[in-house]
């Protein structure tokens, strides 16, 4: 026998993504340096990208003058009203849809058909029926959470593993008993995940549903500040949404970590 | 006088197959099922595969219907039972979100034992599964023969009359399946429990069963009954006469597990 033999090459690394947090900071960082360089090198011209500090000045501005809070107020409550409602309802009939037959057969399709409609371009139907107040714009977000909501759960409640199932039933669960005890649970990865995606779209829809008659709003802001070409504001506002999705993925994450730490 | 010997006598639960039939669409998995299953003892079913066991013990539990045929159940069970028919699954089917005393009061919750009554029941079967020291663990942290056991404590929670096992130790290694069969022995010896238990392997047959009946290639008919008298507890790994009665039973299964797996092989 050799005694100086090679030593196994370890090939088993990788395909297992874990959460560095500061990673994603540092990248966020130095796409911000880079621009700020090159707007002031002058490589990147201040008319198609505005210089970041400038943004950051504007920024400042708007916090200092309390105007940031103004149009934050009124978007946040939007934002949540909203979410909260479409998801809710989405929720309940997504799992209502995982349970009967007969609401599966009705509705699978009524969601299919609403699904690939722009929301935006039913606004003007929404300002009809709900006025041109607050409530076209709850309507709006909450109509444009519901049906990604929707698909998550009901297809979430179908991956529930149906021997837990038989086994509630087996030991004479009452049917109630297990939906709550078995069935929720099990599809909980997949609604939060599903609600990942639709709290995201319910900001993509807040900008939409401050279009109209709205005073202010982040969204508001950053149209306003998009029909004059005033890229800092623009930027400001678009940021401020930035912010908000990491704010509402971060809570996810942080829901997840607390409601499915049983997952292996 | 006779009162108190007669509710006595009522209270051993007896299972009764009689006629079991039954066909998916024009697929006929079994034919004619008649058995005793008396109360007190361990019945193993053994047969090829396909030839339709698990059918017919969900049948037994009411999770499905058969349809020819007629489960029924004969006198009252026990007092305090409070799920006559349970199952031991061979997945363990245990709740990956509850920790192993949660699972066990799952099934007692619906029952409104809740509290402290829950606790001294779940006390007393982790105690009698050797695993008091696990309560509070997730099903994740445990050993394929842990969480068979945590399946085990949980059927034992609620009193069963009959306990229906589907291969329950199939899914563990085979050091790990020899202990849980010593435990199973330990269980029965300490309070005689009725089981069906359904298997592949003749080894668990002829330790645990006081009938083992083989089925034969589906349709499922029962192929023969052999009794087995020697006391579970006497019989130990590697005996010499329990090795007899393997062998007879692979005698028994051989040319109909030869003859299934042909079968689907060609369809
Ligand atoms: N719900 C069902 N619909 C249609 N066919 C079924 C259904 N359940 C079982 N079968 C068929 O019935 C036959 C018996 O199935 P069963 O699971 O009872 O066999 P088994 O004896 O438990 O097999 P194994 O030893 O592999 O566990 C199989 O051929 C199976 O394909
Ligand atoms: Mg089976």
């Amino acid at each position: 026998m050799d005694e100086t033999g090679t030593s196994v090459a370890f090939r088993g690394g990788g395909f297992a993504p874990k959460s560095r947090r500061w990673v994603g900071v540092v990248v966020f960082v130095a796409l911000v340096l880079f621009v700020e360089w090159g707007t002031r090198a002058g490589w990147i011209s201040s008319l198609s990208l505005p210089r970041p500090s400038d943004v950051f000045e504007t920024f400042r501005q708007l916090y200092d003058s309390g105007l940031l809070f103004k149009h934050l107020g009124p978007s946040l409550s939007r934002l949540t009203v909203g979410a909260i409602l479409g998801a809710s309802v989405g929720i309940s009939v997504g799992i209502l849809i995982g349970l009967f037959s007969y609401v599966r057969s009705g509705l699978v399709p009524l969601v299919a058909a609403i699904f690939p409609i722009p929301k935006i371009a039913l606004l003007p139907l929404f300002v009809i029926w709900f006025g041109i107040g607050e409530g076209s714009k709850y309507a709006l977000i909450a109509f444009g959470t519901f049906t990604p909501t929707v698909v998550a759960t009901y297809g979430a409640v179908d991956n529930v593993d149906r021997t837990l199932i038989r086994m509630g039933q087996s030991f004479g669960l009452s049917w109630w008993s297990i939906v709550r005890k078995i069935v929720l649970p099990g599809a909980m990865p997949g609604i939060l995940s599903g609600l990942r995606i639709s709290l995201a779209i319910a900001i993509i829809l807040l900008v939409a549903a401050e279009m109209l008659g709205a005073e202010y709003g982040i969204g508001a802001y950053i149209l306003e500040a998009g029909s004059l070409y005033d890229l800092e504001r623009l930027f400001a506002g678009v940021v401020i949404l930035s912010l908000l999705g990491v704010l509402v993925s971060g809570v996810i994450g942080m829901a997840e970590r607390r409601l499915l730490g049983w997952r292996t | 006088m006779l009162a108190p010997l007669i509710s006595c006598k009522r209270s051993m639960m007896d299972i009764r197959l009689d006629g079991i039939g039954h066909s998916y669409d024009d697929f006929e998995v079994m034919r004619d099922i008649s058995l005793d299953i008396s109360s007190g003892q361990i019945v193993c079913i053994v047969g090829p595969s396909g030839c339709g066991k698990s059918t017919l013990l969900r049948f037994i539990g009411g999770l499905e219907r058969p349809k020819l045929g007629r489960v029924l159940q004969l006198g009252e069970p026990p007092a305090g039972c409070l799920n006559p028919l349970t199952y031991i699954f061979q997945d363990f089917a245990l709740l990956p979100w509850r920790s192993v005393s949660g699972n066990i009061s799952l099934v007692l919750e619906d029952h409104g034992i809740k509290g402290a009554a829950a606790d001294k029941i779940i006390e007393d079967v982790l105690a009698r599964t050797k695993l008091s020291d696990f309560a509070k663990a997730l099903p994740k942290q445990l050993s394929g023969g842990m969480k068979q056991r945590v399946a085990i404590a949980r059927a034992l929670a609620v009193k069963p009359a009959v306990m229906l096992m589907d291969e329950p130790l199939s899914a563990l290694d085979s050091q790990t399946r020899e202990l849980l069969m010593d435990d199973l022995v330990e269980l029965w010896t300490r309070q005689p429990f009725t089981a069906v238990y359904v298997t592949h392997n003749l080894a668990e047959a002829v330790r645990l069963g006081h009938r083992v009946v083989v089925l034969s290639r589906r349709p499922g008919k029962i192929r023969e009954v052999v009794d087995i008298d020697k006391p579970l507890a006497a019989r130990e790994f590697g005996d010499a006469d329990l090795e007899k009665t393997q062998k007879y039973l692979w005698q028994l299964m051989r040319d109909e597990a030869r003859a299934a797996d042909a079968e689907l092989l060609h369809g």
